[in-house]
């Protein structure tokens, strides 16, 4: 692997792309480096160190909307908005921990860039849904913007909910504008242990159903030694102890759990942390209600998310079955843990039908035809 | 208009032929008389009979008619109910007319997983409508619902007064049943939360049927909120009530819709309904709070200090539904009230940051002047959508083009402010020309190989959203700044 490359402003970065373009190189777009160990290995691709773009642009909290150049890191941009009352709604979340890696190195423009949302993503939408725009630089060696900086838009193609999740085979995102919002006066956590996982979906769905106003739900195969099914309650006080007698009347045996257990529960949650390290990991999503057969046709360690409709599974299973019992579920399968034999050779996004897959491959020909993108890691 | 496509025009027998061969009966329509209700949408300032409009039942229909399209180089402009503001479903002369009327089932409704699959021709309202029963609703509620369709509502990500919490039609979809012009009837997005590989739902939305025609969509159900209460509340000067809304957001309160009406405009609600507005403010406040009753009354009263802090000088409070719906009657009556002020109006739709807003009305008031037209604002306070309604007569001439210029300079000022030019109804024929307003040419670009990507030939919806089409191929190349052509076909009114 060559040394990275660390631009400081777009033209610069603008020039090194379109050098790779003609040359036939290929660039891996790189921010704190929190989730390496993702997709299969690259040794020949050059990376690109976007951390020299970094810092707040603009940032005026009742507006919700943040303004910030993409390596700066998530930490910094999660304390900022705190610091105002507000947060990322997305939850979003650093891989470090996952990975085997060191924790605090994850970007924001990372974040985006892999689509990253946390167990609040089951109420109040994913990173696709808080990006409002970006400036970035195309596979082209170009320079463009799309979206804008207000809530509100439809001007032209919503490219930004393109860009979040492709991994960075379109552009390298250099600055973009989330959408934040109020952070919740309290959150209060209930559970109730021993549900199989049948029930505890069942449970959920009529959680999430309810005017209990659930902003997460998960469910743990093994807390504490019992299975624990947990939803959580933001918003202020009053409102969170109606919901929380709706809560009651609703799942038997359901109760608050401790703050300090509570602020535990849902990091480790997000982070699949319950979960046994050295083992390949799965992050499978499918509609909450197939869940329970995904469970059953594969074997591991599993927690169940976002109300049932997202399975973080260790599992030493073959990737085959896998992903088969994903789609036969309506869903799909990420590899998000593996050692570097297993990715070199499984992919780690879920492949595609034929036309989808060709139609994918148009659009990331559009932003970048050369190929610039495409290491070879997905 | 420039004359279209002479040797597509030569062809329409052929053309009504080869649709009746896939659509038998009343599904195909060429009779002039018959045409002419499909020659306009919401925006009925500009008008064109379609050549043929085509009513396909199924999607194996709906595929092959885009697939004869595609082989014969036919251009096609889906249309729902023909509701939008922008112009997104005008027709072509020279091009066929897809009418998805039809297709208005609702097949599938989970409440487990809090979700409905329905054929794009059902009504935003019908959605919600089927499963209230049982507590659900649909969030997105464009005020168009009772006749907008859920298909439209993909094409342009329509809004609504309640988006601000709850998304716009894009946060509340998963999924789509989607025909290319190719006429390969594809699956994006599904059932679960996220799709797998690149987000081209994303795109797909918004997208004003550039992209490919949808046939089916799956839709995110919400439980209804226990309670919705609401506030109306005038202020003596627009600053008082621009502070507000900023502090009730900075309070950390999310209401579920947040308007302000101007002075012109609760003075032309008011005549309109008799609901009972404070006459003698110079700017009114709508603000809903929903969910649980406890948290509704303890809210009401934050905001209800917040008001009085920014001297609010009337404020009462909804004590049943019947009395918050009076509250929202005015407001949602104001384009029909702009209809009494004048013989015509236009609706914009631009958004800026809130913090302008009080910079932007002045501007506003003196381009009224300018163009001696008078102006009366709604406007999304929460999300900083603005709606001003310009009143004009389009008998008198040139007083439309005079009301469109005045449109055009306060979109510039959107944009200038740090806003947007269309913030729900979408770009269509209306703001077309606009787009390097707000995007560079290199911005255009790169939104255009996206459609190259899906429509390389051009044939879907062409001449909407992009002031001049590039060919694919010269955007192939590298550098495309010398490969702008003057779109040769495209009607310009």
């Amino acid at each position: 692997m060559t040394d990275a490359i660390r631009p400081d402003s777009a033209d610069a970065l603008a020039a090194i792309v379109a050098e790779a373009a003609r040359d036939g190189t290929q660039l891996r777009l790189r921010g704190g480096g929190s989730k390496d160990a993702v997709g299969a290995p690259t040794p020949a691709a050059r990376i690109v160190d976007m951390r020299g773009f970094s810092g707040v642009v603009d940032y005026d909290p009742p507006e919700l909307v943040l303004t910030v150049k993409a390596g700066t890191p998530l930490a910094e941009v999660q304390a900022l908005v705190a610091e105002k009352g507000q947060m990322l709604a997305f939850d979003p979340f650093d891989h470090g921990a996952i990975l085997g890696g060191a924790v605090g190195e994850a970007t924001i423009g990372g974040i985006a860039a892999a689509g990253v949302a946390g167990p609040t993503r089951v109420s109040r939408g994913a990173a696709r849904d808080h990006l409002l725009g970006f400036e970035g630089v195309s596979g082209r060696g170009e320079r463009f913007v799309a979206g804008a900086k207000v809530v509100k838009n439809v001007t032209g193609y919503d490219v930004p909910k393109l860009i979040t999740g492709s991994w960075g085979r379109l552009a390298a995102i250099t600055e973009l504008t989330l959408k934040v919002l109020p952070a919740p006066r309290l959150r209060l956590t209930l559970g109730v242990a021993g549900l199989d996982p049948a029930a505890a979906i069942s449970a959920m769905a009529r959680a999430m159903g309810s005017a209990a106003e659930v902003s997460a739900a998960a469910h743990l195969q093994d807390w504490n030694g019992t299975p624990l099914t947990a939803t959580r309650l933001d918003g202020f006080p009053s409102s969170v102890e109606a919901r929380a007698a709706i809560l009651t009347r609703l799942v038997d045996g359901i109760a608050p759990l401790a703050d300090e257990e509570a602020a535990r529960l849902w990091p480790a949650i997000a982070t699949a942390a319950p979960l046994p390290a050295g083992v390949p990991l799965w992050r499978i999503i499918a509609p909450a209600a197939q869940m329970p057969n995904v469970i059953t046709a594969t074997s591991g360690a599993w927690l169940l998310d976002w109300a049932g409709g997202l399975l973080w599974l260790a599992s030493e299973d073959d990737p085959q079955p896998i992903r088969a019992a994903a789609t036969q579920a309506g869903g799909h399968a990420m590899l998000v843990r593996a050692d570097a034999a297993m990715r070199a050779v499984v992919p780690a996004l879920h492949p595609q039908p034929k036309p989808l897959a060709a139609l994918e491959e148009r659009v990331r020909r559009a932003f970048d035809p050369a190929g610039v993108f495409e290491t070879g890691r997905f | 208009m420039p004359a279209p496509d002479e040797a597509v025009l030569a062809r329409r027998g052929e053309i009504v032929a080869a649709m009746r061969a896939i659509v038998a009966g009343e599904g195909v329509i060429d009779k002039a008389d018959e045409l002419r209700p499909y020659e306009s949408d919401a925006l009925t300032a500009y008008r064109q009979p379609p050549m043929v409009v085509v009513l396909p039942e199924t999607t194996e229909q709906v595929a092959a008619i885009l697939r004869w399209c595609h082989a014969n180089r036919v251009k096609v402009v889906p249309r729902g109910a023909g509701t939008s503001l922008s112009g997104g479903a005008l027709p072509l002369a020279d091009g066929v007319l897809l009418g998805m009327a039809r297709f208005n089932r609702i097949l599938e409704v989970d409440y487990a997983d809090r979700l409905a699959v329905v054929q794009p021709g059902v009504t935003n309202l019908a959605i919600t409508r089927a499963v209230e029963d049982e507590g659900f609703y649909y969030a997105p509620d464009p005020s168009s619902q009772i006749a907008c369709t859920i298909g439209g509502n993909v094409a342009e990500n329509s809004g609504g007064v309640h988006c601000l919490k709850y998304g716009l039609t894009t946060n509340n979809v998963l999924g789509v049943e989607f025909v290319t012009i190719e006429g390969e009837v594809l699956r994006i997005g599904g059932r679960g939360l996220e799709p797998a590989g690149l987000d081209l739902l994303g795109v797909i939305v918004g997208s004003e049927g550039l992209l490919g025609v949808v046939t089916e969509v799956t839709v995110r159900l919400l439980p209804r909120p226990e309670t919705a209460r609401a506030l109306l509340i005038g202020f003596p000067e627009v600053e008082g009530a621009g502070r507000c809304v900023a502090d009730v957001i900075a309070a950390g309160i999310i209401p579920a819709g947040m308007e302000m009406m101007d002075k012109p405009a609760v003075h032309a609600a008011e005549a309109f309904v008799q609901v009972g507005y404070p006459l003698d403010v110079e700017a009114l406040l709508i603000v809903e709070l929903d969910g649980p009753a406890a948290e509704c009354s303890h809210l009401l009263n934050e905001v209800e200090a917040i008001a009085k802090a920014n001297g609010a000088v009337s404020v009462r409070v909804s004590t049943d539904d019947d009395e918050r719906v009076a509250f929202w009657a005015g407001r949602k009556a104001a384009f029909p009230a702009a209809g009494r002020l004048a013989p015509d109006y236009l609706c914009m739709d631009g958004t800026i940051p809130r913090r302008r807003l009080p910079d932007v009305l002045t501007r506003m008031r003196g381009l009224s002047e300018q163009y001696d037209l008078g102006v009366i604002n709604v406007f999304h306070a929460g999300d900083g959508n603005l709606h001003p309604l310009i009143l004009y007569d389009a008998n008198k001439p040139g007083e439309l083009e005079q009301a469109e210029a005045f449109g055009a300079d306060i979109l510039r000022l959107c944009v200038e402010v740090g806003g947007v030019l269309t913030g729900e109804h979408g770009v269509g024929v209306e703001k077309r020309d606009l787009m390097p307003v707000m995007f560079t040419e290199t911005d255009l670009a790169h939104q255009q190989r996206v459609k190259c990507a899906f429509d390389p030939e051009l044939l879907l919806n062409p001449g909407k959203m992009f002031p001049v089409l590039h060919r694919c191929a010269e955007l192939g190349s590298m550098h495309v700044h010398r490969g702008a052509l003057p779109f040769p076909d495209l009607p310009r009114f």
